[in-house]
């Protein structure tokens, strides 16, 4: 049996059978990562990794029955890891040690996880290639020459290559779907709230929210079983009943929605065809399928692109060189502080987007910029409400295609920003959203598609999705 | 020319509470360096805020004492702006939705309209030492309330005096209900003052002042009627009041521009994504009402009506809650008011007001006074043993009989004190008789008095000599 082949759930009942020890598993995923290392995914081993996997071979040998007990995983390095560093892609924190556990890592340290180290991710997880981060770019696991995606590129490219079985990354706007989809893997984003965010280097608060990318569906269940639910550190983490993901339901029944506005956003597109495909597929295994209209979706793109950056003004702030951050070691006053550091510390598109999020804050264009966005969201945020009465699930486009070449997007940021066209509608109205692998593009690379499900209902985009990768030849 | 003054007023106060606003730290002041801090009040990567329920409760309090009207949504913001004491470089405050709207406090004789009282997060503090600035995080993330006034409402405040006046009732009702300590040297309230000036009965409003770093009523004092003086003499020449932020220099006892409309900051504030939308329910507010204790104006009241103080003693005595507390206590002993009253105005006040602390027990104090009352002991003597045992851990009434101060004027003793000094002073009891001069009997009364010791009462005393004197 090759280790780093076999799914999470695989791994976890061998380990508990003791047919395998973590260490050798936690082993078997290390040489990967080494043997991989040209793709830049991880950007660093942890050293205690095998150490801690040698420990939890002796709890489990004295009864220790953890949900993930042994399991090797993966974490950007935006999601805070105990005196390990978490430098968020960025020179500015790039020796920066996390001087606690987010939530989300106590609960995988809790229940027996072996956390092997952090993945690479565009700057701030501004970004949709990982081309933006300060520690290089990540290649696209199927294609080298090609990006992973982004922000959490480095995370979904660990995956794809099985340095490990599951991986986290961050979403804010399509960070862990777009890559999942390029990547030709699972990306879960969970409704905003399910997962704490305490302890996850905030980007846009009122949307980040931490993602989960497996190669099998069920992996992704287990380990949203794992981290959910409320945490009193964060107080928009949601008082709401963590459902059973491992024991999905059949999903015959579920109703399918289809926006007719994207159907008209795809046209001539590459992913037009594959959605098309999608719906006919849909419609071989007997699901409903209805439209339904989110007439306001094409202004999602502009709204996300106002109160992301709006509220990442704010969150990056505090990284200035008076504290943990690197100082500018030629500042003389306070002023140049500021200047220097934050002018040395951050990378352009880090820049160009706190520049947006003061412009779009300013006295003056307050109300016509982040007013405004407020509004649009909810609209948006009722549409989807009036959609929903209609079906159970909305299905949409993950990407506009097949991953991009390296270096290939025009100087313009915003045709680079246009890549997350499809993905933000998710974080702006706090739905869960999964990215599921289906079909190929012109050359050959996966394509993925989009379940988009009511608040708190990721079981239902979990079932479903798992009758569609059950029903896949 | 005559002008109209408009004076404003924004007044910050650290709220009372056990933990800092939006984490669980202490809210302490006087600690190390640093010593209550954690992930969330030093702004660490990742680290969220939490809100102190308790905090929003005093807030509460704060606006149902100044007759608010408590808003059912309050939401926090995001004031941003860079300053090495600012950890995330955002202070959480609110703007457009803060929990108290629309009160007044009765200053004088004008009911003074308060526009807000809002809660945020204090700063941490810069500590210089030499050519280097360290920052102490530990006020960082203290709860602190802001209320500012509405100068934009009649009737306004429009002298120094008034401003004042303003200052000491809210502090005084702050402390009264628990909600702050309002310790000024300690920072704990301190307070910013705009004024502008308009050609008497004008309608158009002048150019707004403001003025920061005012520490101390004093300063308020001062800087109010130094701006004022600065407008009137601008204005008198025919020149133009400019928009600015100006610095009070304590030692100078003058102003200077900070900042000027140009450079004012932008906060580019907006709701914090952190935090949830505070929800206030009729149920809450009537909960925190009924916890309201009386408030000043409310005991005052008390005091002249059914006490029948005079309004100097009652001030006097509210001015310090402590003192007022304590009067209570001794009034619950024993039910004498006023009596009580006179003993703090004249003989406990002056003892604390030197820096001393309050260095009697109510039981102590209370056995004293009645003590006097039942002519146990000399008015004058008592007086002298309270300042004896001041700050001492003694039992008054063991004290006192140990030192043989009480008085028995009915006992054989006295009378025969009495008997011996008019034996030995036969000449002057001649001469007495003779003259019936007032000055002879009150020597008379002296030399019994110095006989036992001041345990007599001097009137009694004397009553008893005239009497035995008559015959």
């Amino acid at each position: 049996m090759e280790i780093t082949k076999l799914s999470a759930i695989e791994l976890r009942d061998e380990i508990l059978k003791r047919n395998l020890s973590c260490y050798e598993v936690a082993k078997a995923f290390i040489d990967n990562i080494k043997k991989y290392e040209s793709y830049n995914a991880v950007l660093e081993i942890f050293d205690d990794a095998l150490q801690n996997a040698k420990v939890m071979d002796k709890k489990i040998a004295e009864g220790f029955n953890g949900k993930l007990a042994g399991m090797p995983v993966i974490i950007k390095d935006n999601i805070l890891y105990q005196d390990k560093i978490c430098s968020c892609g960025s020179n500015f924190l790039k020796n920066y040690k996390a001087e606690y556990n987010s939530t989300v890592v106590k609960k995988l340290i809790d229940e027996g996880a072996i956390i092997l180290g952090r993945a690479n991710m565009d700057e701030f997880a501004m970004g949709s290639s990982t081309e933006n981060s300060a520690f290089g770019i990540t290649h696209n696991p199927i294609a080298f020459d090609r990006v992973p995606g982004g922000s959490s590129g480095g995370s979904a490219c660990a995956v794809a290559l099985d340095m490990c079985p599951i991986s986290l990354g961050t979403e804010t706007g399509g960070s862990v779907r777009q890559p999942a989809s390029y990547c030709g893997i699972y990306g879960l984003k969970p409704t905003y709230g399910r997962i704490s965010r305490y302890g996850v280097v905030a980007f846009a608060s009122s949307l980040d929210q931490v993602g989960i990318f497996s190669k099998t569906i069920e992996d992704n269940a287990l380990m949203l079983e794992v981290l959910a639910g409320y945490d009193e550190n964060d107080e928009t983490s949601a008082k709401v009943k963590v459902d059973n993901y491992t024991n999905l339901d059949d999903a015959i029944k579920t109703k399918i929605g289809v926006p007719i506005e994207i159907l008209n956003m795809t046209k001539g597109l590459e992913c037009e065809k594959n959605f098309k495909n999608f719906i006919e597929f849909l419609k071989q295994l007997n699901l409903e399928i209805v439209p339904v209209s989110i007439k306001n979706i094409e202004l999602a793109l502009a709204t996300y692109y106002i109160l992301a950056p709006a509220e990442a003004t704010s969150n990056l702030a505090r990284f200035d060189g008076v504290k943990y951050t690197s100082r500018s070691l030629a500042a003389k006053n306070l002023q140049e502080i500021y200047k220097q550091s934050r002018s040395q510390g951050f990378g352009k598109e880090v820049k160009r987007r706190i520049m947006l999020g003061n412009y779009v804050l300013s006295s003056g264009y307050y109300d016509a910029y982040y007013n405004k966005a407020k509004s649009v969201q909810g609209l948006l945020i009722e549409q989807c409400n009036e959609a929903f009465k209609k079906c159970d699930v909305l299905v949409m486009p993950t990407t506009l295609g097949e991953a991009y070449k390296i270096g290939s997007k025009p100087s313009d940021p915003v045709e680079t920003y246009k890549e997350d066209v499809f993905t933000v509608t998710a974080n702006i109205v706090g739905s869960p959203s999964l990215s599921i692998p289906f079909g190929k593009g012109k050359n050959n690379l996966p394509l993925g598609i989009q379940l988009f499900g009511k608040k708190f209902d990721e079981k239902t985009i979990y079932s479903l999705a798992k009758f569609i990768q059950n029903n896949i030849k | 020319m005559q002008y109209d003054v408009i004076i404003g007023l924004e007044v910050h106060a650290e709220l009372k509470t056990k933990s800092k606003c939006f984490c669980s730290c202490k809210n302490e002041y006087g600690s190390s360096p640093n010593s209550n801090c954690c992930p969330v009040c030093v702004g660490l990567p990742g680290a969220l805020p939490i809100l102190n329920k308790y905090a929003v409760e005093q807030t509460i309090k704060a606006g149902l004492a100044l007759g608010f009207e408590i808003n059912k949504t309050a939401i926090f913001e995001r004031k941003n702006y860079f300053y090495p004491d600012l950890a995330k470089a955002y202070q959480i405050s609110q703007l457009e939705k803060p929990i108290c709207i629309n009160g007044h406090l009765k200053v004088f004789d004008k009911q003074i309209p308060i526009n807000r009282i809002h809660l945020e997060e204090d700063a941490g503090k810069l500590v210089h030492e030499g050519k280097e600035t360290f920052v102490d995080y530990n006020r960082g993330g203290v709860p602190l309330i802001e209320l500012v006034t509405d100068a934009l409402k009649e009737p306004h405040m429009e002298t120094a005096d008034e401003a004042i006046e303003f200052l000491t009732k809210l502090r005084q009702i702050y402390v009264y209900a628990g909600i702050a300590d309002c310790e000024l040297e300690k920072g704990q309230m301190r307070a910013d003052v705009n004024i502008s000036l308009k050609p008497k009965g004008s309608d158009k409003y002048g150019t707004k002042v403001e003025m920061k770093n005012l520490m101390g009523f004093k300063s308020i004092y001062s800087a109010i009627n130094y701006e004022i003086a600065r407008q009137k003499e601008i204005l008198d020449d025919g020149g133009v009041v400019e928009q600015e932020t100006r610095k009070w220099d304590f030692d100078k006892g003058e102003s200077y521009t900070m900042r000027t409309k140009e450079n004012a900051e932008d906060y580019r504030y907006f709701p914090d994504p952190d935090l949830l939308a505070v929800n206030i329910s009729n149920e809450d507010i009537e909960r925190i009402r009924k916890q309201l204790p009386p408030l000043p104006d409310e005991i005052k009241e008390k005091y002249i009506t059914q006490y029948g103080l005079s309004e100097y003693d009652t001030d006097v005595i509210l001015a310090d809650k402590k003192i007022a507390d304590f009067y209570e206590e001794c009034i619950l002993e024993y039910d004498k008011p006023k009596t009580v009253a006179n003993w703090f105005t004249t003989e406990i006040l002056a003892r604390i007001k030197g820096g001393a602390g309050l260095g009697i027990s109510k039981e102590n104090l209370v056995w004293i006074i009645r003590a006097v009352d039942d002519k146990k002991i000399q008015r004058l003597t008592a007086k002298e043993f309270l300042a004896d045992i001041w700050s001492k851990n003694v039992d008054a009434e063991a004290e006192a009989k140990k030192r043989g101060i009480m008085a028995d004027l009915s006992s054989d003793f006295v009378f025969s004190i009495l008997d011996k000094v008019l034996q030995e002073k036969n000449e002057v009891v001649t001469q007495y008789k003779n003259e019936k001069d007032e000055k002879i009997l009150n020597f008379l009364v002296g030399q019994v008095m110095k006989e036992t010791k001041g345990k007599a009462n001097a009137q009694e005393v004397k009553e008893k000599l005239k009497e035995k004197l008559s015959d």
